[in-house]
């Protein structure tokens, strides 16, 4: 009887191990940071792009409208991809777009910008990263719709068709 | 007086250094307690991408802001959530996490002890 009760034991012990490591081995493992929405946006000052100005993020986001903050680098590939889309929401007058130029060199962003036309209103520079970290951004591109000062939409990677679309249903 | 005064330059090079390393002590602690989202698996303070390069300024820059090794985990916390730190906290989820290594040193003990008692008597 007790050697029946050992058997079942472990037998039930291996079939919970198994169904834990195979639920396990099909779940994907890498790691996407929720989006913290209806987040006050970051308060961090920031020098302009091309200039010796330093803005705070309130001066920065002054209005109550609306603000799509996207960072970019001209050394990144995904950035060009999404670029049309914000050339295209450049169009939407309900919207303002800053630019966040992540760890580039100066010379090379503009030759970006000459190359594919500059959608951004202002661009901001973060010469070592750390106001990206204020996001919570972990990479470009990534773009954060911004309403009343408060983030109401993140987007990790390109904007792409689909995210394009959900930008412009929420300006309207 | 020249020496009193060499001497005074001294005690303070030698507190600057000694406040120095314990930042730098800080820092290494801190972001290798930290994961690295774009290297995952490796500490920040193992990573070398630019997320962790990054991280590792923030930290420096927080400490120097005189922010304690708590409020920069949970300033970290509200950015990119728990999951950023190796040593989660004592949750309701994190319950069995923290408590079932100890349950089962108990359980052996308890068992060790009483196989002991048996062979004894």
């Amino acid at each position: 009887m007790k050697t029946k009760i050992i058997f079942i034991s472990l037998i039930t012990f291996f079939v919970i191990l198994f169904l834990i490591f195979y639920v396990g081995l099909k779940n994907t493992n890498i790691y996407t940071p929720k989006s913290n929405l209806n987040n006050k946006i970051p308060s961090f000052q920031a020098k302009i792009f091309d200039s010796e100005v330093y803005e705070s993020s309130d001066e920065i986001f002054s209005n109550n409208s609306f603000y799509l903050l996207n960072i970019w680098s001209s050394w990144c590939i995904p950035c060009r991809d999404e670029h049309d889309f914000l050339i295209k929401l450049k169009k939407n007058k309900n919207i303002e777009l800053i630019g966040l130029n992540y760890k580039d060199k100066k010379k090379n962003a503009k030759n970006f910008l000459s190359e594919l036309n500059n959608p951004y209103k202002k661009i901001l520079l973060d010469e070592n990263g750390s106001i990206s970290i204020e996001w919570g951004a972990y990479g470009v591109p990534e773009s954060f719709l911004i309403h009343k000062k408060k983030v109401i939409k993140k987007i990790i990677g390109p904007i792409n068709e689909i995210s394009f679309l959900e930008i412009e249903k929420l300006l309207k | 007086m020249k020496i009193f005064k060499f001497c005074i330059l001294l005690v303070f090079l030698f507190n600057f250094n000694a406040v120095k390393a314990s930042d730098d002590n800080l820092v290494i602690k801190i972001t290798k307690n930290l994961r690295c989202l774009i290297c995952q698996g490796q500490s920040v303070h193992d990573s070398d991408s630019e997320f962790a390069n990054s991280l590792k300024i923030v930290v420096q820059n927080k400490i120097n802001e005189g922010m304690m090794e708590d409020e920069i985990y949970n300033f970290l916390k509200t950015k990119y959530g728990e999951w950023i730190l190796y040593e989660p906290e004592l949750t309701k989820k994190t319950y069995i996490l923290w408590l079932l290594p100890i349950l089962l040193f108990l359980i052996g003990g308890a068992i060790i002890f009483k196989n002991l008692k048996i062979r004894n008597n």
